[in-house]
């Protein structure tokens, strides 16, 4: 138990050196020095309290779509749809927070953020429903699910949101505004906001759910072995639907908190937003873990906004960073290489003094007979 | 003497520090039929995956035809004339019969496949050894003694001399398992030689010539069938005296527990596999269900649990109407499971022992404080039940994959049992286990039937059947086609039935109480 | 508009639609098939594109029209290329399929953008000059009713597209190379104690499907957005996986299935001209080819069933 334990860490930091490294490589075929871009990413992501501000603040988001994703996951569903699902998310919350401008803002925060969650909920909860009872593959219905969602919200945008014939809405509300006064003041105007901290509680929430509440329990034997758990009496296909409405529910929030607190509107885009994928990333360099989650948001959102800083600086593509992210979870999906390198090494190591426990490690003893 | 086609000398295979083989030494002669007998883990397959170039030795020699021979693949034991038909066939299910013996060894015209003519050849193979297989028709579609015939058939187009049927009985009918012997026997007719793997004393006093025995990756004795008797076999395979009966006192018969009349059942693609089928089970008796796999046992089964809807008139369990229920419950009706596939129904292998001890226990408020669950005292628990049914593992909080299988067998006895059930149902509960946690599964399972639980024996395994069981009710293709006393019915009958022919002798059949069977409405 | 030239206007827009669909979902049958899962294909599309895009404008002065087709053979070998990731990954590394594919479909886009702007110094390549475009085949185009129809101001890449598929099904389904390859996908266990050589099977089934991604990635460019962006492809790589199910993976299916997507896609653009279509929002024919993929998906999605152990990792025994 011990050893897997040191897995969890020992699989993303190789991952994470190996991405950068990569990175790295590739600014030197094109020539640009990666040295000094990597700290001017560095200064860019975390060099003073303004660009911590807009790293956190560029995290949150990410924190939800990756717990999303994790909850799907850990029951055995590969939900594609978080782009799509933050996309609607985002969408339903500034929708909410525009038509009800006179409400006060302890009713209006609250209600904007659960019609972002509920409005994830019923995309991923329809791929739930289609897995459930049709079948379908969640992977393609997800994605379908995604390019519908934008179509239709830029549609929505434009027809019923947007002033004249602009391609994005008014401006959210005040009292909507998840940003402060107080926190621009502290961050020196960056998009930094309250839902920051809302996205830490909402990490170690479902980290209590996962490991110890009931349904928690559900969606992991679901997620490893979905027979044994119909035996053990629980109901396979509530619980496809209860995670996938979950999974949708919280990448809705991270568009809803997107909409209330970095952006305060909702723009025609022609791509699906980043925060959906980057949160699939995200999830997977966690390895699902609620709780690794946030370190791993750090990065991924601290390589972004310190990109745009290493563009600034050196002229370098900031598109290098989306390289650098893919190439981290290349590696983390390829664990077993990992694991089988680093084995390798400590076999050697060891084989001198326990040559028996060193077998042991490397061989994956399978039935023998 | 004919001439030694197979010499292995002093053949070790380790993994890690385990010895899965060690210091081999056996002969196979042309025309003869060799048995290799041993119990389930013993190393049979592991030294025939190295003779079939699957695996390689850690150390000795392997002689064909006298020459001295290293293979790095299957493909140069095949080349060797190797030819290995494995327990769980490697078939291709999509393909025909044709596509599965041309692959690998295609015959082709100008880049592409010529079917036609290898038609023409394959079937002339199958005519000279009598195998009966239609070479147009899709593995998934065959009978198992099709495919197997179908597997004989790939090892003879690649030109094999010996012949390695890994326990070839296990899934056939007592007809097929005689229509087995006879290609064996051509098969050496024509010069072959025949390796027959299996734990099966009858069969390898049936059909071979000599038996090598082999305990804990050990060759413990080569001896001649015709002078050795059964009983000497069964002690050296297990290396101790067996006693090959249990003790049973006469059963004491309470109220039915579970009473189905005219039950149905339809699989995942809706065909109905189970038809009108009646069957009582009384408290303190174990009736077992004997028959082929495949003649819907499984969809009974899962029908049983809850985990397949079925229609029938009536359905109870201690008096409930079972009929639409969920495997939940079925659980809360006081009804236990031992299922034939521990490790994808019995358990979540992933998670740790305390976690499976604890299994349907997750609905239960005990197991629950703040409204999470209550790891402490789930692990106590478990602690409890691991010491009470002696399971055999460093702690409760390692996961259940780690076990060996006889203890997760035992882990899930202890589930079930420690729930107190009513009725058990088990489901080849002693499937792929050795000796010792065969005789612990039995005994328990006997020991719920002298409390005066119901019990439910559904196995494939007859000899298992007739030890146990009180009653005996065949199944073929979805029907209860008789019932049987155990202690008057012959194996031979019992295979016939299971086959689906009637059996004459009434006496054999006498022991039956569904009562008013009444005849089929179609 | 007559019916003649709106018919005409929907095959060859059905036709350009389907190519660059069918040549990707080829590629995916071929993957699947040897039993590698490929939801990368949208990247390998994407580089595909890319490499096609770059080609066609460094070198169309030269080579004019030849420049065309030699630039989707470039986006082919690019592809095969790039796809080289996803086999290591899934084959040699036991990458979860899925996890891989979705590298491939992030990396794709942020490396192609990359390199634009390291060469043309902007986030898309200049307009190509030389495209695809339609192309009236002599002899047959006097055909009556079927010659203006079919094969005048036509296609050539929907065409091409289709021979292809059909040399693919024949390459799949009438050769040893081909029995070989699904047997890798069914039972890769059976066919490794056949003498055959798993690894490299998927291996070839995985290059195939970068290539012939790649291809429909370069048609894309070449006869459809014209140029090289982050919107090139926007899920015809998505796309293109439904059509692989919706023809079974089959080859033929594939064909049938792409032709379908892209009537669908045509009908968006020649809509305006067909009396009950005009009066729809744009909207509707943006999302309708994935409509209808999700609608195909939940009603064929449990008939049709992909190869046994495609999505599995091989695992030699020692």
């Amino acid at each position: 138990m011990k050893t897997a334990r040191l897995w969890n860490i020992w699989i993303p930091t190789f991952a994470i050196l190996a991405g950068l490294l990569i990175g790295a490589f590739i600014m030197v075929i094109f020539g640009y020095n990666p040295v000094d871009n990597y700290l001017s990413m560095f200064q860019g992501a975390f060099g003073d309290i303004n660009s911590w501000g807009a790293t956190l603040s560029d995290m949150t988001p990410l924190i939800f779509t990756a717990l999303g994703f994790s909850i799907a996951d850990s029951a055995g569903f590969f939900n594609i749809g978080s782009p799509g699902q933050a996309l609607v998310g985002w969408l339903a919350a500034v929708w909410f927070a525009l038509a009800n401008s006179s409400l006060p803002g302890w009713l209006l925060i609250p209600g904007a953020l659960l019609m972002g969650g509920v409005a994830g909920a019923l995309l991923s909860g329809l791929a739930g429903v289609l897995r459930a009872y049709f079948g379908t593959n969640e992977v393609i219905s997800t994605i379908m699910l995604n390019y519908v969602a934008l179509y239709v919200v830029n549609y929505l945008v434009q027809t019923q949101l947007a002033i004249h014939h602009n391609d994005y809405s008014k401006t959210i509300p005040a009292a909507a505004r998840l940003r402060t006064p107080f926190l621009e003041q502290l961050t020196r105007n960056s998009t930094f906001s309250y839902g920051f901290f809302m996205a830490l509680a909402a990490a170690i929430i479902i980290f209590i759910v996962m490991r110890f509440s009931r349904i928690g329990f559900e969606i992991r034997a679901v997620g490893l072995n979905p027979t044994g758990a119909a035996y053990l009496g629980i109901n396979s296909k509530a619980v496809i639907i209860r995670s996938m409405a979950l999974s949708g529910f919280l990448s809705g929030l991270g568009g809803a908190i997107n909409g209330l607190g970095n952006y305060e509107n909702i723009t025609v885009s022609s791509a699906l937003p980043t925060i959906g994928f980057n949160g699939m990333a995200v999830s997977l360099l966690a390895g699902g873990n609620p709780l690794g989650i946030l370190p791993a948001a750090l990065l991924f959102s601290g390589l972004s906004i310190g990109g745009l800083n290493m563009s600034v600086v050196s002229n370098t593509p900031p598109e290098i960073v989306n390289v650098i992210i893919p190439t981290i979870i290349f590696f983390v999906g390829c664990n077993y290489a990992i694991r089988y390198l680093l084995n390798h090494q400590i076999w050697r190591k060891r084989a001198a003094d326990h040559p028996a426990e060193a077998a042991q490690t490397t061989t994956f003893k399978r039935e023998v007979d | 003497m004919a001439q030694v086609l197979v010499s292995m000398q002093h053949i070790t295979k380790r993994f890690g520090d385990f010895y899965a083989n060690q210091d081999v030494n056996l002969s196979v002669h042309a025309g003869e039929v060799l048995a290799l007998l041993g119990e389930n883990g013993a190393g049979k397959s592991t030294l025939m995956s190295i003779l079939s170039g699957l695996r390689q030795p850690t150390s000795g020699t392997l002689m064909i035809k006298g020459q001295p021979v290293s293979f790095r693949s299957p493909r140069d034991a095949t080349l060797a004339g190797i030819g290995m038909v494995h327990q769980h066939f490697m078939l291709v299910q999509a393909f025909t019969g044709l596509e599965n013996v041309l692959l690998g060894d295609e015959l082709v015209h100008h880049g592409v496949l010529a079917e036609k003519r290898a038609q023409t050849r394959i079937q002339a193979l199958a005519d000279t050894y009598h195998l009966n297989v239609n070479l147009n028709q899709r593995v998934a579609e065959m009978s198992v003694g099709m495919q197997q015939r179908l597997e004989i058939l790939k090892t003879l187009y690649r030109n094999a001399d010996i012949v390695i049927l890994d326990e070839p009985t296990a899934v056939l009918t007592p007809q097929e398992i005689t229509s087995l012997m006879e290609i064996i026997h051509q098969l050496t007719q024509e010069g072959k030689a025949v390796i027959f793997i299996s734990h099966k004393l009858s069969e390898i006093k049936a059909i071979a010539d000599q038996c090598v025995v082999i305990r804990h990756g050990q060759v413990i004795q080569t001896l001649a069938v015709n002078t050795t008797d059964e009983s000497t076999l069964a002690d050296l395979m297990v290396g101790r005296h067996v006693s090959r009966s249990l003790a049973k006192p006469a059963p004491q018969l309470g109220t039915v527990s579970l009473a189905l009349r005219h039950l149905s059942v339809k699989d995942h693609r809706g065909i109905e596999r189970v038809h009108q089928l009646d069957l009582d089970v009384s408290e303190g008796e174990i009736v077992g269900v004997a028959g082929i796999d495949g003649n819907g046992q499984s969809e009974l089964l899962s029908a049983l649990t809850g985990m397949l809807p079925a229609s029938a008139d009536q359905f109870t369990l201690n008096g409930q109407d079972m009929r639409h229920r969920s495997p939940r419950q079925f659980t809360q009706q006081g009804q236990a499971y031992i299922p034939e596939d521990r490790q994808t129904v019995g358990l979540i292998l992933p998670f740790t022992l305390a976690e499976n001890l604890m299994g349907q226990g997750f609905m239960a408020a005990q197991n629950y404080r703040f409204g999470l669950l209550n790891y402490p005292l789930i692990r106590a628990k478990a602690r409890q039940l691991i010491q009470k049914f002696d399971i055999r593992t460093v702690s409760e909080q390692v996961p259940a994959a780690s076990l060996s299988g006889g203890n997760q067998q035992k882990l899930i006895i202890a589930r079930e049992l420690s729930r107190h059930p009513n009725l058990l149902i088990a489901a080849n509960p002693t499937r792929g286990l050795d000796v010792g946690a065969i005789e612990y599964v039995h005994q328990s399972i006997l020991d719920q039937r002298n409390q005066g639980k119901a019990v439910l024996l559904v196995s494939f395994e007859l000899d298992e059947i007739l030890q146990l069981a009180d009653r005996i009710v065949v199944m073929h293709d979805g029907e209860i086609i008789g019932a049987a006393n155990p202690a008057k019915i012959t194996r031979q009958e019992l295979g016939l039935l299971m086959a689906g022919s009637p059996v004459e002798r009434p006496e054999a059949q006498s022991y039956v109480t569904v009562s008013e069977r009444s005849p089929r409405s179609k | 508009m007559s019916t003649i030239i709106l018919l005409m206007t929907i095959v060859s827009t059905t036709l350009i639609y389907a190519a660059p669909l069918m040549f990707a979902a080829l590629g995916g049958t071929f993957s699947e098939r040897g039993g590698i899962v490929n939801v990368g294909l949208e990247g390998i599309m994407v580089v595909g594109a890319f490499s096609g895009a770059v080609f066609n404008l460094s070198f169309a002065k030269v080579l004019g029209p030849n420049a065309l087709w030699l630039a989707i053979l470039v986006g082919g070998l690019a592809g095969g290329g790039f796809s080289l990731l996803h086999a290591v990954a899934t084959i040699n590394f036991r990458s979860d399929h899925i996890i891989s594919g979705t590298v491939l479909n992030m990396l794709a886009p942020a490396l192609c953008i990359f390199l634009t702007r390291v060469l043309y110094n902007q986030g898309q390549t200049p307009s190509l000059s030389v495209s695809l475009g339609t192309t009236t085949v002599p002899g047959l185009s006097q055909l009556p009713v079927l010659g203006p129809v079919f094969f005048t101001k036509t296609s050539p890449s929907g065409y091409f597209a289709i021979g292809v598929g059909i040399l693919c099904w024949l390459l799949l389904y009438r050769t040893r190379f081909g029995l070989r390859l699904r047997s890798v996908g069914e039972n890769p266990e059976a066919a490794a104690t056949l003498g055959i050589n798993v690894v490299a099977l998927r291996y070839s089934g995985v290059i195939l499907s970068g290539l012939l991604g790649g291809m429909g990635g370069a048609i894309m460019a070449e006869s459809i957005t014209l140029n090289f962006s982050a919107t090139t492809i926007v899920g015809q790589g998505f796309m293109a996986l439904a059509v692989m199910i919706f023809g079974k993976w089959n080859p033929l299916g594939a064909i049938g299935a792409s032709l379908f997507f892209g009537l669908a896609q045509s009908l968006a653009i020649v809509g305006d001209y067909i009396p009950v279509l005009s009066h729809l929002n744009q909207v509707w024919f943006q999302i309708a080819p994935y409509l209808i993929t999700l609608v195909v998906l939940v009603l064929f999605f449990g008939q049709s069933t992909a190869p046994a152990a495609d999505g599995s990792t091989y695992i030699k025994s020692k």
